[in-house]
């Protein structure tokens, strides 16, 4: 386990230096640059003007060099300044962090708390009425478009209701913030939970078909235990990697749902300052998602060890 | 003359300190709540050119003289006293002196004196080492020599040759006085002015804050605490935010005709003014690329032009067929439709026009069997491309088979600046309702704002000639005739200019919307909310 865990850690950083130069090229391969921007916003262009500009900014650097002098920083904790606020990077991307932290974890608790239990129900009560509601409940989860049901929700919520506000940040209490953060995190769950609830059905009708659910039922196991504590437990495995899956790339529907919700968290700023190409801060936070989609695949392989003993990650 | 215009600068000085509304009606206290529609780029008014930073954040300046604020049109004889307490040209018009108020105070507490005038003209003009990063406007001080001081209160603007409207250019929003202390870099990121409202805070896709500057020099104002503009990229999230009563007015010009009524319906006590928002939608032709530097080509599509249909359905009839200048009644210096008819491309039958431009091209070999194949390149937003996509209809009807090219908004006015265009869709907003602004900044030779680099040497004159005219009645003939130039030359046609609204809840009390600007009017040092 140990040599496989040392080997599984150079291969992490093996990708992500391999994603640090993506990242890197194709923001450069992207048109226009910072300056761009700069005049765009003026109405105008004054190359000498932008010449300048990329010379403070580093711009007219050899791409090498700029490779190096940022990966250089990062090294040592140094983000690199904001081109567009002119801010150290790192203040611009550490407040935002949390707020999307909350909101991705929140909707990841809503599709796993709905999910799997929903699809263990709908695989027990196969062709019942439950069974057809549940399926085009998840139906609608999947097909209907995130920022859609995010304003209808508004529409609902703040408008006709009054329930909630537009998104206020910095209430004082970690559970005002939850409870404001709980609507738009079901909006972008919603999605979540449908694809983590058909596959728990899948995955439950396939297992429960086994001969040692009969084993179980014939020596009088009863059917909660039959069906958690059998049938899941084995069932779970392919849930937990679509899981896992659905936590990495939740950064995707998190961009509709701040966009729409006005949550002033990561993703949505990662779309302005990919429109901006303030490539300090696309490039740091590119990197850190990368980061946090191969830990969360580390932690779903260590994962299986944990349900499935029969797993081992051995020579 | 001279004398004239030194007397009427006294006299609005004393006029505006007679003329201060009854302090009764009034209610202090409170914060305004605005919602935004972008990120702004910076904080800095001098270096943008996008009242997503001028309406936020005119409330921490002053200017030297500025538009009432309590009056719809912007027009000379509406400038008032802002940091100057009255002015005087000098017999030969070439020299303005402005005596300034004494005892203000920046923000920081440092004393503003005729130096912080000096040295931000000296940004302007490129005198100073710490100049802009960029200079949207420095067209707009071609004509200044120099600005001298003589002693802390007094200083004199000393231009190359008479300007009839100079000092129109300093009552734009556009046009603050900045303190020498602080760097160009701080006023990005953390202006200080000497303003009714102070600086708090700028959190990128959050929120701007601003609070009530306790030692401005108008005593007594602002009557509010504060304002906060909270930003929101989602249209229809801000609108719904604003119908739910979560804000107290809405951006300048966001809500469009067609959500207009939505507006209304859903919150039909909110106060909405649908106004002209000198945005213009423009076509752009490039001179250099082939064949569209044959002035026949650019004579046939002016006559495809049906602006009528443009407006009909982009704004259900509302904005305006317009000349370079906004037409009245809101523009002062517009042709009536009476005179825009007669330009080449605005007559009334656009069928007729539309024959003769197809026997144009007929003539030079294009047929409908042999169109004329060209990309028509505009903006990535639906702003731009809308109208693009009709004008790609009307050009095939003179067999000008037109394909629509999207260009990132972030890189449009860098290629259209290379010329890597043949034809476009633009938009261009003018600051003040002034020739000197519009001509100088889009159809002069030397502006870099001349996004075609349309140059003609006899037009320049004409342009020089009426900006020196002191006659109105004058210059605006000689501003009809620059018009007919330009039509007839095809330099950017206008298409139209558009109308937007501002709405706000009633109890937004002492704000007047200016009807012939969208730049001007958001010091909101008169503003108070009762409730």
């Amino acid at each position: 386990m140990g040599a496989y865990l040392i080997r599984r850690l150079l291969l992490m950083l093996v990708t992500l230096f391999g994603m640090s130069i993506l990242i890197f090229v194709m923001l450069r391969l992207v048109p226009g640059n910072i300056t761009d921007i700069i005049f765009d916003s003026a109405g105008f262009v004054n190359p000498a003007q932008k010449k300048k500009i990329e010379r403070q900014l580093g711009l007219d650097q050899p791409i090498v060099t700029q490779y190096i002098s940022w990966v250089g920083g990062l090294a040592r904790g140094d983000l690199g300044y904001a081109y567009v606020s002119e801010k150290p990077a790192i203040e611009e991307i550490l407040p935002r962090i949390p707020v999307t932290a909350k909101l991705a974890v929140l909707a990841l608790v809503f599709s796993v708390l709905f999910g799997v239990p929903l699809g263990v129900m709908s695989a027990v009560r196969q062709n019942t009425v439950l069974d057809y509601v549940l399926r085009v409940v998840s139906l609608s989860g999947l097909s209907l478009p995130s920022f859609w049901l995010g304003l209808l929700i508004l529409m609902a919520f703040v408008h006709w209701f009054g329930w909630i506000p537009i998104y206020k940040s910095d209430t004082g209490s970690i559970w005002h913030d939850l409870a404001l953060l709980s609507i738009p995190a079901a909006a972008v769950g919603f999605r979540s939970s449908a694809l983590v609830m058909r596959l728990t059905r899948s995955s439950m009708l396939e297992v429960m078909r086994q001969d040692y659910i009969r084993t179980a039922r014939a020596k009088g196991a009863s059917e909660p235990a039959v069906n958690y504590d059998h049938a899941l437990r084995n069932a779970v495995l392919p849930v937990v990697t679509i899981i896992g899956i659905e936590a990495a790339f939740l950064i995707g529907g998190l961009i509709v749902t701040e966009t729409v919700f006005n949550i002033p968290g990561v993703a949505r700023f990662l779309v302005e300052a990919i429109r901006w190409r303030d490539y300090p801060i696309v490039q740091n936070l590119v990197m850190f998602i990368a980061v946090v989609v191969v830990v969360t695949n580390f932690i779903v392989d260590m994962l299986y060890v944990v349900l499935d003993p029969r797993i081992k990650y051995e020579e | 003359m001279a004398l004239k215009l030194a007397l009427a600068g006294v006299a609005a000085s004393v006029a505006v300190s007679f003329a201060a509304v009854p302090a009764l009606a009034q209610k202090s206290g409170g914060t305004l709540r605005i919602y935004h529609r972008d990120n702004l780029p910076s904080g800095s008014i001098h270096e943008e050119a996008t009242i997503s930073t001028v309406q936020p954040f005119m409330g921490v300046f002053n200017n030297l003289v500025i538009y009432d604020q309590h009056k719809k049109l912007n027009a000379p004889d509406t400038i008032v006293p802002d940091l100057a307490e009255s002015w005087a040209w000098d017999a030969g018009q070439t020299k303005l002196t402005f005596k300034l108020r004494q005892g203000v105070k920046w923000h920081d507490g440092k004393p503003f004196t005729g130096k912080d005038v000096q040295c931000t003209w000296n940004k302007l003009t490129g005198k100073d080492n710490d100049d802009f990063r960029k200079n949207p406007r420095a067209i707009w001080w071609h004509n200044l020599k120099d600005v001298t001081v003589n002693g802390d209160y007094e200083v004199t603007f000393n231009l190359n040759r008479p300007q009839a409207s100079f000092l129109s250019l300093f009552a734009s929003g556009y046009t603050p006085v900045y303190p020498c202390h602080v760097s160009t870099k701080d006023m990005r990121t953390n202006p200080i002015g000497t303003g009714p409202y102070k600086f708090v805070e700028f959190k990128r896709g959050e929120s701007v804050k601003f609070t009530r500057n306790p030692d401005y020099w108008k005593k007594g104002h602002p009557y509010l605490d504060g304002i906060e503009w909270k930003v929101i990229e989602n249209r229809s999230t801000r609108i719904l935010a604003f119908v739910a009563g979560e804000f107290d007015m809405t951006f300048n010009a966001d809500v469009t005709v067609p959500l207009l009524k939505d507006v209304t319906s859903q919150a039909p006590k909110a106060i909405c003014e649908l106004v002209p928002t000198y945005v213009s939608t423009n076509l752009i032709i490039n001179p250099k690329a082939a064949p569209f530097n044959d002035a026949k080509i650019r004579k046939a599509m002016a006559l495809a032009l049906d602006r009528k249909a443009y407006i009909d359905i982009l704004s259900a009839g509302k904005d305006n067929i317009s000349g370079v200048m906004l037409p009245p009644p809101e523009g002062l210096w517009g042709m009536p439709p009476e005179e825009l008819e007669k330009l080449p491309g605005y007559a009334a039958d656009i069928e007729k026009s539309r024959a003769q431009a197809r026997e144009i091209m007929q003539s030079l070999g294009y047929s409908e069997a042999k169109p004329l194949k060209v990309k028509v390149s505009t903006r990535n937003i639906a702003i731009y491309r809308d109208p693009a996509v009709i004008l790609i209809d009307q050009l095939k009807k003179i067999f000008i088979d037109g394909e629509l090219e999207v260009i990132d908004t972030s890189i449009w006015h860098a290629k259209v600046t290379r010329g890597e265009y043949s034809v476009g869709l633009n938009l261009t907003g003018v600051g003040v309702d002034d020739p000197d602004v519009n001509l100088y900044e889009n159809y002069s030779c030397n502006s870099e704002r001349n996004l075609t680099q349309y140059c003609n040497k006899d037009v320049d004159a004409l342009i020089d000639k009426q900006s020196q005219e002191t006659d109105t009645a004058k210059r605006k003939q000689l501003v009809w005739d620059i018009e007919r130039r330009l039509a007839e030359d095809l330099a950017r046609p206008i298409i139209s200019y558009g109308r937007a609204a501002t709405c706000w809840h009633p109890h937004v009390k002492g704000f007047v919307l200016h009807a012939n600007s969208i730049y001007n009017n958001w010091r909101f040092d008169d503003v108070w909310l009762d409730k």
